[in-house]
């Protein structure tokens, strides 16, 4: 299937706070939408799509009549897609079909969570048993941060990829979030402060891991006939791929990736590679989750990704993949455990020259790719090429 | 020793066998008589070919480490319990599992040979499997 009528992302906006203990996460929710629609010079009223996931404290799985009922929508199309953090990157895929099909013409997406006010121990706490395949992990006590360090333990075996190397990660997204007011941790840090930094799960370290932060981000997705009445730079969807990774019967291949299957069907329906690529969001749960990533997108070959990410390869703006400019889940935040929303945001920024002056990349094509789920059983992965209107 | 006061699993009509046979000390994997694939976890239609001619078969309880992490800290779980080390176990008879090695984290590698133990669910006659390290 080729993509043929252009979509765009007119508008979008990530909140501010970190921490939100005098908030609902339906106002979060809201606070969100409304500065997205705003940015885009949109109303209210234009919404004619609604794509969101999770709204954490009602875990009702009936979210979208929860948020179009909050938020007063009367949308004509409306999708939940779930897979975690992966999920609002997808979100903008399949709002691009919704618009390509004729089915709405202004698409909301909106996340929002408030983790750290809620106190949850998000990646190192026991979780009851919600799916069916948890009588098989989680009843061991299996937790995201173990899940992922099994994915790194098992990287540093088959590759020689080192602590050191994972560390590089955290320290380029550090230099970025030192020019990020809103950032939780702005303070540079070294590759030996990382490895130095207590252990949670071999071989993650305290500084391998992302925050935990309350916020959240919205985005505002257009049709062409929309985009040309719009007075607003916007970044036009170049091209979109999704794909699930699992356990596959007992094959797991935990140092691959959905997002060797993503990236190439994001990249195939841009007509573009990764060589193409001037600058780059990928998610971030952990240092490993960015490693892999960045193999399975094309970066670099499979393996390599270790010796990729020394010298400062991510570092903005001189790096030749500058990642993670506004220090990205490691550093800035992770609103509601999800981090794909934030990474769309500042591609979209970075494409049009508002990202933080230090970090600003002179980039006309950027990709952002969400990782949902762990890395050690089931994810999802979605990825974006993202274009300047007049690159 | 029994499992509680940690999660146990929910057992259902599909996935029974399995945990009562781990109660008797078997750890079952199952098999497809169509496409010959060795899974888990179990499911009623080979998630290959989608055969209903999937049949149990007894492991030798044998495998080795494929990955592992050591969770240092963890809430939710008993301390007398941590550290605790997590490991995808590729089984001589194909499939990899996650379970736990009850070992100390130092006994433990990739390529770490491990044997299958079980451990009674204090309120059934189910049992959970788990893998201590070996020699050969």
């Amino acid at each position: 299937m080729t993509a043929t009528e252009p979509v765009s992302i007119a508008g979008a906006f990530e909140h501010p706070t970190r921490e939100a203990p005098d908030k609902s996460t339906m106002q979060l929710h809201a606070e969100v939408a409304k500065g997205a629609l705003e940015d885009a010079g949109l109303e209210k009223r234009d919404v004619d799509g609604y794509f969101t996931a999770g709204v954490p404290e009602y875990e009702t799985g009936l979210s979208p009549l929860v948020m179009a009922d909050y938020l007063g929508l009367d949308p004509s199309y409306t999708d939940t897609t779930d897979f975690g953090g992966s999920s609002y990157v997808a979100h903008v895929g399949h709002a691009a079909s919704a618009i390509r099909d004729g089915r709405c013409d202004v698409a909301l997406v909106t996340l929002a969570g408030r983790p750290r006010s809620r106190g949850q121990a998000t990646g190192s706490g026991a979780r009851e048993l919600r799916t069916f395949q948890d009588s098989f992990e989680r009843v061991y006590g299996a937790t995201n941060v173990t899940m992922y360090g099994m994915a790194a333990q098992r990287h540093m075996h088959e590759y020689g990829t080192t602590s050191e190397q994972l560390a590089e990660i955290r320290v380029a997204a550090s230099h970025h979030a030192q020019y990020n007011e809103h950032a939780m941790y702005r303070e540079p840090v070294s590759v030996d402060d990382v490895v130095d930094s207590r252990m949670v799960a071999d071989p993650l370290h305290l500084l391998d891991c992302c925050v935990v932060s309350d916020g959240g981000g919205a985005l505002v997705v257009v049709s062409e006939d929309v985009r040309s009445k719009l007075d607003r730079d916007c970044v036009e969807l170049l091209g979109f791929g999704e794909a699930i990774g699992h356990h596959d019967a007992g094959r797991i291949d935990v140092t691959t990736t959905a997002a060797d299957r993503s990236g190439s069907r994001a990249f195939a329906e841009a007509g573009l590679g990764p060589e193409h690529v001037e600058y780059a969001s990928i998610y971030d749960s952990f240092t490993v989750t960015v490693l892999e990533a960045i193999e399975d997108l094309g970066f670099c070959e499979k393996g390599e990704g270790g010796p990729f990410v020394e010298g400062g390869t991510l570092q903005a703006p001189d790096g030749d993949l500058p990642f993670n400019t506004d220090g990205g889940g490691l550093c800035s935040n992770h609103p509601a455990n999800r981090g794909g929303m934030t990474k769309v945001i500042e591609a979209v920024r970075q494409l049009r020259r508002e990202a933080n002056p230090e970090v600003q990349v002179d980039a006309d094509v950027a990709l952002a790719h969400g990782t949902g789920g762990s890395l050690g059983t089931r994810h999802g992965a979605a990825t974006v090429v993202l274009g300047r209107e007049d690159r | 020793m029994t499992w509680e006061p940690r999660p146990v699993p929910d057992v259902t009509p599909e996935t029974e066998p399995y945990w009562t046979a781990a109660g008797d000390g078997e750890l079952l994997v199952r098999k497809c008589h169509d496409c010959g694939l060795v899974y888990h976890y179990p499911r009623s239609l080979c998630p290959d070919c989608f055969s209903e001619a999937v049949e149990w078969c007894e492991t030798s309880g044998h495998g080795e480490i494929y990955s592992y992490s050591v969770a240092r800290t963890m809430s939710g779980w008993p301390d007398e319990d941590l550290p605790l080390v997590l490991a995808y176990v590729e089984l001589e008879a194909g499939p990899r599992i996650m379970s736990i090695v009850d070992a100390d984290p130092s006994a433990v590698e990739i390529g770490t040979h491990v044997a299958v133990r079980f451990v009674d669910a204090a309120d059934s006659t189910i049992a959970v499997p788990v893998f201590v390290p070996v020699t050969d």
